[in-house]
């Protein structure tokens, strides 16, 4: 008998090539190769350089997302004029793209959309995958059970030229939630919470693996919202087992198997999980029960409280530590021991691959149903690809915005980071369903809450940082 | 790409934050190359401009600005350094302004493995060598240390001398000046036999 494996152990033994030896790394066969246009020109021009062609296009999948225009009024011409690079870097993948004959989801594609919200949305990301991205982010897709993680430029050309990488293995951490959570606190309240708790480097040379009853719980978009933000625990890659919720969620989309493919292969995903008796490197546990609705107040992500809490004291924090935390503090012009819930705000954004599935629009949109933004507040809702956006003006969650008073976009990486012109001008306070509150991410001088989306709602509607839980009851 | 690294001694640049992010080392408005020019005057931009400009007044006692770090080629940083997104941009700025190692008590993993594939050095010490050597320097911005990547140690400005861990491949391949594509490449026959034995169920042209 084979001994107890984890799940990141069988989808790593899978795909080994080449095995790690005394001073070398492994080399890890990919699935899937996800490029955007901003993590990959550089790429391709070293492929180029070389004489080297793209080994797999049929495992490889372009889209733009992350420079594109979210205003409906920018088009092809005009995005010239106005962001000459931007664009260039745009007809850049085009032209790469088609000369190595890899798919691409261009400007105007129905299909395009926020990389980490269309691997998933088109079934291209699939239990016991490999999957990588020059994007940190790419931690989203193992949500579904996928080995997926974030890799620089250098390593996008290795995977283009070989469709493999050399890797070490990292450890693994099982991260268990507990419970049932309460009214009001999602997916996003988890990862927030545990972030918080192991800090930003907590994770780093680990895989997370989440497990327990608040996790099963989850919905597949919830579930991608947790993985999604485990590079902010530092750990480059975050997994669930694949289970019912997964099958149901895969079952029928463009590019999931079909027919007796897809009986194949849910007998082999079922043997996936994670066998009992396995040991994780490192194992924690949290309440879910006991967790709140969460809200940063500093400038990384593990800067995390209740949001009915208050900011610690000088005291509580290290010696150590005590002057990065000053120095994020003065940057968010915020002092230790204020509370945050009530801070008048001027920005809410709804949008990033955390946050931009439909779920998540729906659960701005409950929150929204019937109610005004705050006068004076700028509320923008991005949604995370065109196929989002169109079930959601379908179903009337568009219109609910629009009424309310909120900005519908189209779909992109928008005021995440901040780099097609959706930003924040200096010394503004945003809350944001997004992933990274750093200095400056939202547009220079901007100052960022990261919350869920039903926080950012009720938030947009009182023009404050505001418990949901208050608005709803 | 790699390019050949031994041993050299040099002055430090101490940045003494924990946690410094990639968008710090390299802001998004620097992401729209499609090369690796320009980068080395957005290094830090953030911090080092007022209104994060480079066309702008520099912040005169940002450790860059300092006259008595400019020609610093190591740069001392705080724990969890390059943290956050996985830009490649991070490293090639840092090169590019002319850095060739980076010393703190950890690293960030993308940030680490992007940053040894482009002859960019990362020295993880422990907290003690981490605090002796911001000490070092604040008492004697001249005080140089040689990093010795053959012998794997750091001699500090008081001559003792401290071992360090580089992933061994690639400390190989900046020795040699080895290229990592390269090697896989060779594997070619090995890849080839997996795919045969490994058909794939995703086809991404079909949707
Ligand atoms: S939405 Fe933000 S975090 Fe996600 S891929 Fe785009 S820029 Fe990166």
């Amino acid at each position: 008998m084979s001994r107890a494996r984890t799940l990141f152990e069988k989808i790593w033994r899978r795909h080994l090539v080449a095995g790690e030896e005394p001073g070398l790394p492994a080399t890890l066969f990919i699935d899937l190769h996800l490029v955007h246009e901003v993590t990959s020109p550089q790429a391709f021009t070293q492929l180029a350089e070389r004489g080297l062609t793209v080994r797999r296009p049929d495992l490889t999948l372009a889209t733009m997302d992350h420079s594109t225009p979210t205003d409906p009024s920018i088009d092809g011409a005009r995005l010239r004029v106005l962001d000459p690079e931007g664009s260039a870097q745009l007809d850049q993948l085009e032209a790469n793209c088609e000369r190595y004959g890899i798919p691409l989801y261009a400007m105007g594609d129905e299909r395009r959309g926020i990389v980490h919200v269309i691997g998933p949305e088109l079934g291209a990301t699939q239990p016991g995958m490999t999957v990588v991205c020059g994007d940190s982010h790419t931690s989203t897709h193992g949500a579904v059970g996928a080995l997926a993680f974030g890799i620089g430029t250098s390593e996008v050309g290795h995977v283009l030229a070989t469709q493999c990488l050399l890797q070490h293995r990292p450890k693994t951490y099982e991260v268990r939630v507990d419970g049932r959570l309460q009214e009001g606190v999602v997916a996003k309240d988890i990862i927030l919470a545990v972030i918080a708790r192991l800090g930003i480097g907590g994770g780093t040379g680990h895989v997370f693996e989440y497990t327990g009853e608040a996790i099963r719980a989850l919905d597949m978009e919830g579930r991608m919202t947790v993985c999604n933000m485990s590079i902010e625990g530092g750990a480059r890659a975050g997994l669930i087992a694949p289970d019912d919720v997964t099958f149901d969620y895969l079952e029928g989309r463009a590019m999931a198997p079909s027919g007796e493919a897809w009986e194949a292969a849910l007998e082999d995903w079922r043997s996936l999980p994670t066998d009992e008796g396995a040991i994780y490197d490192r194992t924690t546990t949290v309440d879910g029960s006991s967790l709140e609705p969460m809200v940063t107040y500093g400038t990384n992500p593990g800067m995390a409280i209740p949001i009915a809490g208050a900011i610690p004291e000088d005291a509580a924090v290290e010696p150590e530590k005590r002057a990065s935390f000053r120095k994020a503090l003065d940057y968010m012009a915020l002092e230790p021991g204020q509370q945050l819930e009530g801070k008048p705000i001027d920005v809410v954004f709804v949008g990033s691959c955390t946050n931009s599935r439909y779920s998540d629009l729906a659960a701005a949109a409950g929150v929204l149903r019937g109610r005004k933004v705050a006068d004076g507040l700028r509320v923008l809702v991005v949604p995370g690809s065109d196929a989002v956006k169109r079930q959601a003006e379908r179903d009337g969650l568009a219109q609910v915005f629009v009424e309310a008073g909120a900005e519908w976009r189209e779909a992109g990486c928008s005021m995440c980071l901040a780099m097609n012109g959706d930003q924040l001008a200096p010394g503004q306070y945003a809350v944001s369903t997004s992933n990274r509150n750093f200095e400056g991410r939202q547009g220079a001088g901007g100052r960022t809450f990261l919350a869920s989306p039903l926080t950012a709602a009720a938030s947009a509607i009182t023009g404050r940082v505001t418990d949901v839980r208050e608005v709803l009851s | 790409m790699s390019s050949r690294f031994d041993h050299f001694t040099g002055t430090l640049a101490p940045l003494p934050i924990q946690n410094v992010d990639t968008d710090q080392i390299i802001p998004a408005s620097y992401l729209k190359v499609t090369d690796r020019s320009g980068l080395a005057s957005g290094l830090f931009s953030r911090w080092r401009y007022r209104a994060g400009d480079p066309d702008g007044e520099e912040v005169p006692d940002f450790v860059l600005n300092r006259r008595e770090h400019q020609e610093a080629r190591i740069l001392l940083a705080g724990d969890n350094f390059g943290c956050g997104s996985s830009r490649e941009h991070a490293p090639w700025a840092l090169v590019g302004y002319g850095f060739r190692a980076v010393i703190s008590t950890s690293f960030a993993d993308i940030f680490h493995s992007n940053a040894l594939k482009n002859g960019l050095l990362v020295v993880t010490v422990t907290e003690e060598v981490s605090a002796s050597l911001f000490a070092a320097v604040s008492a004697d911005p001249a005080a140089e240390v040689t990093i010795d990547l053959e012998a794997q140690t750091l001699r500090l400005p008081d001559g003792s001398e401290t071992a360090f861990e580089v992933d061994p491949f690639a400390r190989r391949c900046l020795l040699d000046g080895t290229d990592q594509l390269g090697y896989l490449l060779q594997q070619a026959p090995a890849i080839e036999a997996f795919e045969a034995a490994h058909p794939s169920r995703l086809d991404t042209r079909s949707a």
